[in-house]
C-alpha cells in the first residue's frame, strides 16, 4: 500500500505497536536538549536513581537564556546563571556532550543539529521545545515535547506516540522573488489558522516548497507548530543531499551512496492518501506581516489592519478587536504607515546564514532610521564566524545595527534583550503572542528582507520599496 | 504522578480563544529549576488587571478551568501545566487544545476535557450566570456533567491515556517492561546514523 513520508519513517522507528487504543512506541534518533526544559527532567531521573539510556544520541547546547553582549562575563541574572550551570553539571554527570556559551558549536538549538549534519533523512528527532519541527526540513519526523517527555527519552530513547495524522500542504507555482519562505509560511499559517494543523504531520510539497535552500525550508517547518501540527517535513531531494554532504555529522564516504539511497527511497509514494489536503499558490503571495497576537493574523504588507467587523465568526471577530486593542492599533491603517521602535533579526526561524546576507544585502550602503534600534542574533558561532568572514558584520555595524552573540535573544525575552511596555517591534521570530518578546511589547512578525528595510525607514516597507 | 478519576467542584470561565502558554507562565518563570512554585507565575500577566476573571471573587476555590478553542497553544512549556495545578486546577475543559499541552496535562494529572463547540459554549454561558454550579469531570465514564442545568456531554480520551490518569501510572516503568524490544530494536539501526563525539 501507498505510505506517505511520515508514515514511512514512523514504521520505520517504531520498536513496539500499539493496538486497541495503546500507543506505539517510537524510536528516537536524536534528542536534542537546552536549559529550560531539561532541569526538572534530570532532577526526576535522579529521583528514580535512573540513567540516561544513550547519552551518544544526545546533544545540550546552552540557547534560550544566554546573553547577546557581555558573554566573557558571568551572566548577571543569577537565575539565568544558576539554569546554565545546572545544564552543565546535569550533562557532565551523565556523560552528555554540551556546547556551553562560548563554545565555537554553541547556538540555537535547532541551527546547530543541522549545521552540524546530526539532522538527517528518516530520522526521528526531539527536543522540549515546540519548534523541534525545524528539522523537519531535511525529511526527518521531529517533534517538540514537554518535560516529562524529556525524562523519558533520557531514561528509555523512546517515545509512546499515538500515530499522529497525515495532511499535505501543496503550494504550487513559484513564490515572486520578493518573496521568501517566512513569507509563504506566514500566508500558510493564515490560511491553515492556529488550529488547522492540530493532530497532524504535515508534508509541504509542490514546486514553490522544491524550489527553497534548506534554509527557507527550515523557516517553513519551524512554523508548522504555529498552525497547530505535531510535525512538518518535506521530501528529501539533491538539495537535501549537498548541504549535508561533507557535514561533520554526515554518513562517511563510505556510505554516502548507501545513505542517499536510502534517503531517495523515502518521498512520499505516487498515490499515497492524506488525511487532508490545502492546495495554494505561490504567486498571490506577497511580503506578509502580522497585525495581530497570534501568527494566523497576518496580511500582504500591501493591505491595512484589518477591520474586526469584516470577520464573520464572532470568536475570530473579538479576538481581533483584542489584539489591534493590545498592539494599539486602528483599523484600516495602511502597514506601511505603522512605525517600529525596534527590529529584531534572529531565532530558529530566521537565523541561518542566508537570512543574515539577504537582511545584509538590504542594509548595505543604507543606514538604520535614527529613531530605531536594530539586533541582529546569528543563530549560532558557526553562523556568526561565517557572517564575519563574509564581511556581514560590517555591513551592518556601518549600518548602525547592532551585532551580537548567538541565542534565542528577543524572540522569548528570557535573556536582557526585550521590549519594554507599549514598544513596537517588526521580528523575523516565530511568536507574536501578547508579552512574547517582553511584558506589553507589540510584535510584528515579519521576513529578514522585511525586517531590514523596516529599520531603514523606521515603518514597515519592503526591500523593493527602498529601490 | 497523581491518580485522579473524579473531579468535582466549581469552574473558572475564561472566554479567550488561543490563550498560549506565553500567557499561562510567562517566560520569565521559565528559568526556576524546580518543578513548584509556579502557581504566582499563572497567568500573571494578565492577573494585575483587576477585571480578569481570575480575580473575580465569585470564582474563588474553583478546581476547573473553563478555556475557549486552541488552549495551551504555543510553546511546549510544561510549566503551564505545573502552574495550572499548583494553583488549584484539577481539570481545563475547551473546545480544543494545542497537542504538547494536551500530552503534557496527561502527564501529570491534570484532566484535558475537550467537549464540542457547542458543548463547551453552553457550558462557558452556564458558568457565567451562575458561578457556583457544580460541574462533574469524570475520567472513568469520560463525562462532563452539571445536573443542576441537565448538562451531560462526553470528551475523547485514548484508552491508555484514561487508565494511567485513573492509576497514576509512571510511563517510564511502562516503557522498561519493553526493554528487550528497544535493545533488539537498536541492533537493526542503520549504522551511518550520527552520535555526538
Amino acid at each position: 500500500m501507498p505510505r506517505t513520508l511520515s508514515e514511512k519513517i514512523w514504521d520505520r522507528h517504531t520498536v513496539t505497536r500499539g493496538t486497541d487504543g495503546e500507543p506505539d512506541l517510537l524510536y528516537i534518533d536524536l534528542h536534542l536538549i537546552h536549559e529550560v526544559t531539561s532541569p526538572q527532567a534530570f532532577a526526576g531521573l535522579k529521583l528514580a536513581g535512573r540513567q540516561v539510556r544513550r547519552p551518544d544520541l544526545t546533544i545540550a547546547t546552552e540557547d534560550h537564556n544566554v546573553p547577546t553582549a557581555d558573554t566573557d562575563k558571568p551572566i548577571a541574572d543569577t537565575t539565568s546563571r544558576n539554569q546554565i550551570e545546572t545544564l552543565r553539571r546535569n550533562a557532565k554527570s551523565f556523560g552528555i556532550t554540551n556546547f556551553p556559551m562560548g563554545h565555537d558549536k554553541q547556538g540555537i538549538v535547532h541551527v546547530i543539529g543541522p549545521e552540524q549534519g546530526l539532522t538527517q533523512p528518516g530520522m526521528t528527532i526531539v527536543c522540549g521545545d515546540s519548534h523541534t519541527s525545524t528539522h523537519g526540513a531535511f525529511g526527518a519526523i521531529a517533534f517538540g515535547i514537554g518535560t516529562s517527555e524529556v525524562e523519558h527519552v533520557l531514561a528509555t530513547q523512546t517515545l509512546p506516540q499515538m500515530r499522529p495524522g497525515t495532511m499535505a500542504v501543496t503550494v504550487n507555482e513559484a513564490l515572486s522573488p520578493q518573496c521568501s519562505a517566512k513569507d509563504l509560511i506566514l500566508a500558510i499559517i493564515g490560511q491553515l489558522g492556529t488550529t488547522g494543523g492540530v493532530g497532524s504531520i504535515i508534508e509541504y510539497r509542490g514546486t514553490a516548497i522544491a524550489a527553497l535552500t534548506m534554509e527557507g525550508r527550515m523557516t517553513v517547518c519551524n512554523m508548522s507548530i504555529e498552525a497547530g501540527a505535531k510535525a512538518g517535513l518535506i521530501g528529501p531531494d539533491d538539495t537535501t543531499f549537498q548541504y549535508l554532504s561533507g557535514r561533520e555529522h554526515a554518513p562517511p564516504e563510505e556510505l554516502w551512496q548507501e545513505a542517499v539511497n536510502d534517503w531517495r527511497s523515502l518521498n512520499s509514494d505516487l498515490g499515497a492518501v492524506f488525511d487532508s489536503e490545502v492546495v495554494l499558490d505561490a504567486t498571490e503571495i506577497s511580503p506578509m506581516v502580522t497585525w495581530g497576537t497570534n501568527p494566523a493574523q497576518s496580511v500582504s504588507l500591501n493591505a491595512a489592519v484589518p477591520d474586526p467587523d469584516s470577520f464573520d465568526d464572532p470568536h475570530r471577530r473579538e479576538a481581533a478587536a483584542r489584539a489591534l486593542d493590545y498592539m494599539g492599533l486602528k483599523a484600516d491603517t495602511a502597514m506601511r504607515d505603522i512605525a517600529v521602535d525596534t527590529v529584531f533579526i534572529g531565532s530558529c526561524t530566521n537565523s541561518r546564514i542566508e537570512d543574515l546576507r539577504v537582511a545584509a544585502a538590504v542594509a548595505q550602503g543604507r543606514h538604520a532610521a535614527s529613531n530605531v534600534r536594530t539586533l541582529v542574533v546569528p543563530g549560532s558561532r558557526q553562523v556568526k564566524a561565517q557572517a564575519e568572514a563574509e564581511g556581514l558584520d560590517k555591513i551592518f555595524r556601518d549600518a548602525g545595527f547592532d551585532w551580537r552573540e548567538p541565542g534565542c535573544s528577543m524572540c522569548l525575552a528570557m535573556n536582557p534583550d526585550k521590549l519594554t511596555p507599549g514598544e513596537r517591534a517588526a521580528s523575523t521570530s516565530n511568536r507574536n503572542f501578547e508579552g512574547r518578546q517582553g511584558r506589553g511589547g507589540r510584535t510584528h512578525l515579519v521576513s529578514p528582507a522585511t525586517a531590514a528595510a523596516t529599520a531603514v525607514t523606521g515603518r514597515f516597507a519592503t526591500a523593493s520599496d527602498l529601490q | 504522578m497523581k491518580a485522579v478519576s473524579v473531579v468535582s467542584g466549581t469552574a473558572v470561565p475564561l472566554d479567550r480563544s488561543d490563550v498560549d502558554t506565553d500567557q499561562i507562565i510567562p517566560s520569565d518563570w521559565l528559568k526556576q529549576v524546580s518543578r513548584t512554585g509556579f502557581e504566582k507565575g499563572l497567568f500573571s500577566e494578565w492577573r494585575d488587571s483587576r477585571d480578569f476573571v481570575l480575580n473575580d471573587e465569585r470564582h474563588a476555590g474553583a478546581i476547573i478551568l473553563l478555556a475557549g478553542a486552541n488552549f495551551g497553544t504555543g510553546s511546549s512549556r510544561e510549566h503551564a501545566v505545573w502552574a495550572l495545578q499548583q494553583y488549584g486546577f484539577d481539570a481545563v475543559i475547551s473546545p480544543r487544545f494545542a497537542d504538547i499541552f494536551r500530552n503534557n496535562c496527561t502527564k501529570n494529572g491534570l484532566v484535558p476535557a475537550q467537549l464540542s463547540t457547542e458543548a463547551a459554549a453552553e457550558l462557558m454561558a452556564a458558568v457565567q450566570t451562575d458561578p457556583s454550579l457544580e460541574i462533574t469531570v469524570d475520567v472513568t465514564r469520560c463525562t462532563v456533567e452539571a445536573p443542576a442545568i441537565g448538562f451531560e456531554a462526553s470528551f475523547p480520551l485514548e484508552a491508555a491515556t484514561q487508565q494511567r490518569l485513573i492509576e497514576g501510572l509512571d510511563d517510564i516503568s511502562m516503557t522498561l517492561s519493553h526493554t528487550q524490544a528497544i535493545n533488539d530494536y537498536e541492533t537493526r539501526r542503520l549504522q551511518w546514523l550520527p552520535t555526538a563525539g
